[in-house]
C-alpha cells in the first residue's frame, strides 16, 4: 500500500465548520448535491479507476460555475485545507484518490456544451462533459473529437486535460494537448485566467501546454476549447495474425516504414487474444502468437488500396491469417475483441492491474519476453495488449485482491515491467498518467536535479503544495509534505 | 542587434554548463543562440556576453521505423532535412527559413527551432505545432544543471511536461542542448488547388469549406495581392492535399466541384506546388523592405478578414493568410501608431501577435508580445525565478 501524507488533525478537527462554509460557496441543485459531508455518501468518491486504494475525503463539493470553483479554492488555500480535483473518477493511477482531510471538488455538474463553431472548427465545452459527449455533439454535422480513451463513454473532458489522455488513434491524431485550443483556468488563489483562446498558438510560455498533462498539480480546469476535426469519409480494419511476438513487431516496423500510417494499429499478444476471444467471439485466431488490428481511413477506394498495400506487407512475414473488413460491420467485429478487453480480462481473473508504460517499438519482442520470465516467476498471468504504432504497453496483470500477498506481487511485477520500460529507452506512463500508483518509481526515471526542477514549477503555481499533494511526487523532498509518512 | 562583445561557443553540454554555472555565480547575463538566425525576433537582449550551442551538432539518433530523431541543439535544421529526405520522412511541422525574411543567409539550427516553436502551414492539423512532436529535451537550466524531460518514444505523459514549457520560451528559461522530434512519413504527392476569390471573407470562407472537407487539407493560406509566382494578381486563396498520388485526382475532383462557386479553381501539381508553400511557410511574399516591421498574429480564423481590413486601413499594411485564415502576417512601417493598430486588432478579435521583426528602436519600445493577466504574470516571474533564479538566459528578450 501506498504511503499518504498523515491528515492535518487541525482540519480534521475543523470539520464541521468547514462544511459550513463550503455550503455558502456552493448552491445545492434540486436534490441537495452542491456539498456532500455525510459518511456515507463521500464512500461513492473514496476511489477511483485504480479501486485498490481507498480513502474516504473530508469533503465533496459539485460545483455548477466556475465562479463556485474559484469561490472553493480561495477558501482552501486561506485555511490551508488540500484539494483534489475528480472528473468522471476513472483515473487507472490513482489520480483522483482522496486524502482525509482533503476536499474534493467534483466537475461532473459542468455538464454544458457552450458553443460550437465548424467554421473556426472549435467548441467551448464545460470540463464535465464527457470525451464521448463532444464528439456525439457534432457527429450528425460529421465532425468529432480526436482523442478517444477507452472510457471515453464515462471520462469527462477536465479529466483528459490534466492526464494529457490518449486512445487506440493518437498515431494519427495526436494526444489531447495537440487538440485543444484553450482552457479556462482557476488557480489555487482563485483567480480565473483564460489560456488561450479559439486561436492557435500563444504568444509568450506555452502555459496550456504545461497545464495539459499536469495531474492537478497546477490549478484546475472549468472550461476547454478543443479543437473539431471532419472526420474521413470512411474507415476500415483488417487484422492480422503471426507465429511469434518477433514477427509482429517486423511487420509494425515494416509498416511504419513503408510510410503508411494507419490511424490505428494495435497489438495483442497469445493470452490477450484467447481472454477476448472467449468473451467477444470475435474469431480471433487461437492459434496465433501475436495479432495486429490495422485501420485506414479514407474513400473506399482509398481503403481498399492502402489494405491492399498492408495485406502485402502483412503477407510477407508468413501470417496465420489475414482478415480484411469488407463492410463497416466487420470493421465493428474485428475490433469488438479489443474494445471489450479490459471486460474479457476481468472475466478470467477476479482483479487485474493495468499497466502502460512506453516502449521503443523496436523493444517489444525483446520486452514481452522478459514479460513472460517474470510472470513466470511471480506465478501471475498477464495479457499484453500494445498500442502499437506509438510504443503505448498495456500488460493486464492478474491477481486475486482479497489475497493480499497476491496484491502484494501484482503491484510488485508491474513495478518491474515499468522499471523494463524505462531501462530500454521508454517512460512510465504513456497516457494513464503517474498519480499515485507510479509515483514511488518517478526516481527510476528522473534524476534527483529533474525532480527538484518539475518541483519547483509546482510550487510556482502552488507554493503551500494543497493542490492533489501526495500524487506524480515521491514524498520525501516534499517540504510541504514533511509531516508525512 | 544586441551588443554582444564576447562570444561563447562550447564544444559540449558540460562547457554550456560551465559557461551558465560562470555567469550564474557572477551574475552576467548571456544571449542564449544557436547560429544567430533569429537574433532580430522579438526585443534585443539585454547581456554583453552570448553563449552559442553551434559545438553541439550531429544526429545522435534516427529510427526511421520509429518515427523518431534525436539530434544536439546546434545541428542546422537543413542538415537534418536532408538527412531525413534520404529515407522520404519530414519533419512535421513543417518548421520555417526566415533567413530571407531577416535579411542573411544563416542557417536556423534545431534548437533554434524548438526554442521558438514557430510552425509552418501544416499547424492546421491536429498535433500539427512544433510543440506537439517535440517528445523529449535535453537543456542547461539558470541552475547551471543538465535536466530531460519526454524521452524518445510517442506516448510519455511522466511528470510536469517541460517540453512545452522549453518550446517557445526563446532561450529565458533553458538552454536546449538536444532534442527528440516525431517525425512523419513524406506525403508521396503534393497538389494545390488555387481558387480566385472576390475578398478576403470570401478566401477564408474557401479555406474553412477545405478544411471542414473530408479531404484531408494540409495548408490552407490566402494571398490577398495573389502570387507572381502563378500570375495571379488578384487574391487567391490555396488549398494543399498531400497523400498517394493516386489518391489526388478523386479529392480535388471533389473538393473542386465543392468550391466551384466560390471562384475560379486551378490546380497547381507537385514541384510547382511545393515551391508555393515553401514561400507561404517562410512569409516570402510579405516582401518588406529592411526598415519595415513584421508583425504575426493568430486569431480565429474568420476573424481574419477582419483584422486584415483593419490594418490596411490603418497603415496600409501588406498581408498574407495561413492556417485557415487565422495566422495573419503584416508588413509595415515601423512605427508606434503602426504597432498600436496591431496590438487593438488582435485584441478586437480574442487573439495574439507578436512583432516579429523590427528595427531596435521599435522593438526595445512597445510591448513585443501581448501583456498576461496579472494572476498569469505573477506564475510566469515564479516559474522563470525556478528555472533561472538570477534572471541570467537572455533578459529582456520576450518582455521588457
Amino acid at each position: 500500500m501506498i504511503d499518504l501524507p498523515k491528515p492535518n488533525p487541525a482540519v480534521l478537527a475543523r470539520r464541521d465548520a468547514i462544511l459550513a462554509a463550503l455550503h455558502t460557496l456552493v448552491l445545492d441543485g434540486p436534490f441537495g448535491q452542491g456539498v456532500i459531508g455525510d459518511p456515507h455518501r463521500l464512500r461513492a468518491y473514496e476511489t477511483d479507476g485504480l479501486s485498490a486504494y481507498r480513502q474516504p475525503p473530508l469533503a465533496v463539493v459539485l460545483p455548477t460555475t466556475t465562479e463556485e470553483v474559484a469561490a472553493v479554492l480561495r477558501y482552501c488555500r486561506q485555511n490551508g485545507i488540500r484539494v483534489i480535483p475528480r472528473g468522471a473518477g476513472t483515473s487507472l493511477s490513482g489520480g483522483a484518490l482522496p486524502l482525509a482531510d482533503a476536499v474534493v471538488i467534483g466537475l461532473m455538474r459542468m455538464n454544458r456544451i457552450l458553443e460550437v463553431n465548424y467554421a473556426d472548427r472549435y467548441a467551448v465545452v464545460e470540463a464535465g462533459v464527457t470525451n464521448l459527449g463532444i464528439t456525439q455533439a457534432v457527429s450528425a454535422d460529421g465532425f468529432f473529437y480526436a482523442p478517444d480513451p477507452s472510457s471515453q463513454l464515462a471520462c469527462m473532458i477536465g479529466g483528459n486535460v490534466m492526464m494529457n489522455s490518449g486512445g487506440a488513434h493518437c498515431l494519427k491524431y495526436g494526444v489531447t494537448a495537440g487538440n485543444l485550443l484553450g482552457v479556462k483556468f482557476v488557480t489555487i488563489e482563485g483567480e480565473v485566467v483564460e489560456i488561450g483562446g479559439q486561436h492557435l498558438d500563444a504568444a509568450g510560455y506555452d502555459w496550456l501546454g504545461l497545464i495539459t498533462g499536469s495531474e492537478g498539480q497546477l490549478g484546475m480546469v472549468t472550461e476547454v476549447t478543443v479543437r473539431i476535426l471532419r472526420a474521413a469519409e470512411g474507415a476500415r480494419a483488417m487484422l492480422a495474425a503471426f507465429r511469434a511476438n518477433e514477427v509482429a513487431g517486423q511487420v509494425v516496423d515494416a509498416i511504419i516504414g513503408s510510410g503508411i500510417i494507419p490511424v490505428a494499429l494495435e497489438f495483442m499478444d497469445r493470452p490477450a487474444i484467447h481472454a477476448c476471444e472467449a468473451f467477444a467471439q470475435a474469431g480471433y485466431p487461437l492459434d496465433a502468437e501475436a495479432m495486429l488490428i490495422i485501420e485506414v481511413e479514407g474513400s473506399t477506394e482509398e481503403q481498399d488500396v492502402l489494405l491492399g498495400r498492408l495485406k502485402e506487407i502483412c503477407a510477407r512475414f508468413d501470417p496465420i491469417s489475414l482478415r480484411v473488413a469488407e463492410t463497416p460491420e466487420e470493421s465493428l467485429a474485428i475490433w469488438k475483441g479489443r474494445k471489450g478487453a479490459f471486460g474479457a480480462v476481468g472475466r478470467i481473473s477476479p482483479d487485474y492491474l493495468c499497466m502502460d508504460g512506453t516502449i521503443p517499438t523496436g523493444e517489444l519482442p525483446h520486452v514481452l519476453r522478459r514479460i513472460g520470465e517474470m510472470s513466470d516467476n511471480y506465478g501471475l498471468l498477464v495479457a499484453n495488449i500494445f498500442h502499437a504504432g506509438d510504443g503505448n504497453l498495456h500488460p493486464l496483470i492478474m491477481f486475486d485482491a482479497n489475497d493480499p500477498e497476491s496484491f502484494r506481487k501484482a503491484e510488485a511485477f508491474g513495478a518491474d515491467i515499468l522499471k523494463l520500460c524505462v531501462e530500454v529507452g521508454g517512460c512510465l506512463t504513456g497516457e494513464h498518467g503517474v498519480g499515485v500508483e507510479k509515483r514511488d518509481l518517478m526516481p527510476v526515471q528522473f534524476t534527483a536535479a529533474e525532480l527538484t526542477q518539475q518541483r519547483r514549477i509546482k510550487s510556482a503555481f502552488d507554493p503551500q503544495w494543497l493542490l492533489n499533494p501526495a500524487k506524480v511526487f515521491p514524498l520525501e523532498g516534499n517540504p510541504a509534505l514533511a509531516s508525512a509518512a | 542587434m544586441s551588443a554582444t562583445t564576447e562570444a561563447l561557443a562550447p564544444a559540449d553540454e558540460a562547457g554550456i554548463v560551465e559557461a551558465v554555472r560562470a555567469a550564474a555565480a557572477a551574475r552576467t547575463p548571456l544571449a542564449i543562440e544557436g547560429r544567430g538566425s533569429k537574433r532580430g525576433m522579438l526585443r534585443p537582449v539585454q547581456a554583453g556576453r552570448s553563449l552559442s550551442t553551434t559545438g553541439l551538432t550531429g544526429i545522435t539518433l534516427y529510427k526511421p521505423a520509429e518515427l523518431v530523431l534525436s539530434a544536439r541543439a546546434g545541428t542546422p535544421v537543413a542538415e537534418i532535412e536532408a538527412e531525413l529526405d534520404r529515407h522520404n520522412q519530414m519533419l512535421a511541422a513543417e518548421p520555417p527559413d526566415f533567413a530571407a525574411l531577416f535579411g542573411h543567409d544563416r542557417p536556423s539550427t534545431i534548437g533554434g527551432m524548438v526554442a521558438t516553436n514557430l510552425s509552418g502551414p501544416r499547424r492546421i492539423g491536429a498535433g500539427g505545432a512544433l510543440r506537439d512532436q517535440v517528445l523529449g529535451v535535453r537543456a542547461v537550466t539558470g541552475h547551471a544543471e543538465v535536466i530531460r524531460s519526454g524521452g524518445r518514444v510517442h506516448k510519455n505523459v511522466t511528470g510536469l511536461d517541460l517540453c512545452k514549457l522549453l518550446a517557445g520560451s526563446h532561450g529565458t528559461l533553458g538552454i536546449l542542448t538536444e532534442v527528440t522530434l516525431k517525425l512523419q512519413p513524406r506525403p508521396e504527392a503534393s497538389l494545390t488547388l488555387v481558387i480566385r476569390v472576390a475578398d478576403l471573407a470570401a478566401g477564408v470562407a474557401v479555406l474553412s469549406a477545405g478544411l471542414g472537407s473530408p479531404f484531408g487539407v494540409s495548408g490552407a493560406a490566402l494571398l490577398p495581392r495573389g502570387e507572381a509566382m502563378l500570375g495571379l494578381e488578384g487574391p487567391a486563396a490555396l488549398l494543399r492535399l498531400e497523400d498517394l498520388a493516386q489518391f489526388l485526382p478523386h479529392r480535388a475532383g471533389r473538393l473542386r466541384q465543392e468550391l466551384s462557386a466560390f471562384g475560379s479553381v486551378e490546380l497547381v501539381e507537385d514541384e510547382a506546388s511545393r515551391a508555393l508553400w515553401h514561400a507561404v511557410r517562410d512569409a516570402r511574399p510579405l516582401a518588406a523592405a529592411p526598415e519595415e516591421a513584421i508583425w504575426r498574429l493568430s486569431v480565429r480564423p474568420s476573424a481574419g478578414p477582419d483584422v486584415a481590413r483593419r490594418l490596411e486601413e490603418a497603415f496600409g499594411a501588406r498581408l498574407l493568410l495561413d492556417w485557415g485564415g487565422g495566422l495573419v502576417w503584416a508588413a509595415g512601417p515601423a512605427t508606434d501608431a503602426a504597432h498600436a493598430a496591431v496590438m487593438a486588432a488582435a485584441r478586437a478579435a480574442g487573439g495574439t501577435f507578436t512583432l516579429f521583426r523590427a528595427p531596435d528602436p521599435l522593438r526595445s519600445a512597445v510591448p513585443v508580445l501581448p501583456e498576461e493577466p496579472a494572476p498569469l504574470a505573477m506564475i510566469a516571474q515564479r516559474v522563470k525565478a525556478a528555472m533561472d533564479p538570477e534572471g541570467i538566459l537572455n533578459p529582456g528578450r520576450m518582455r521588457g
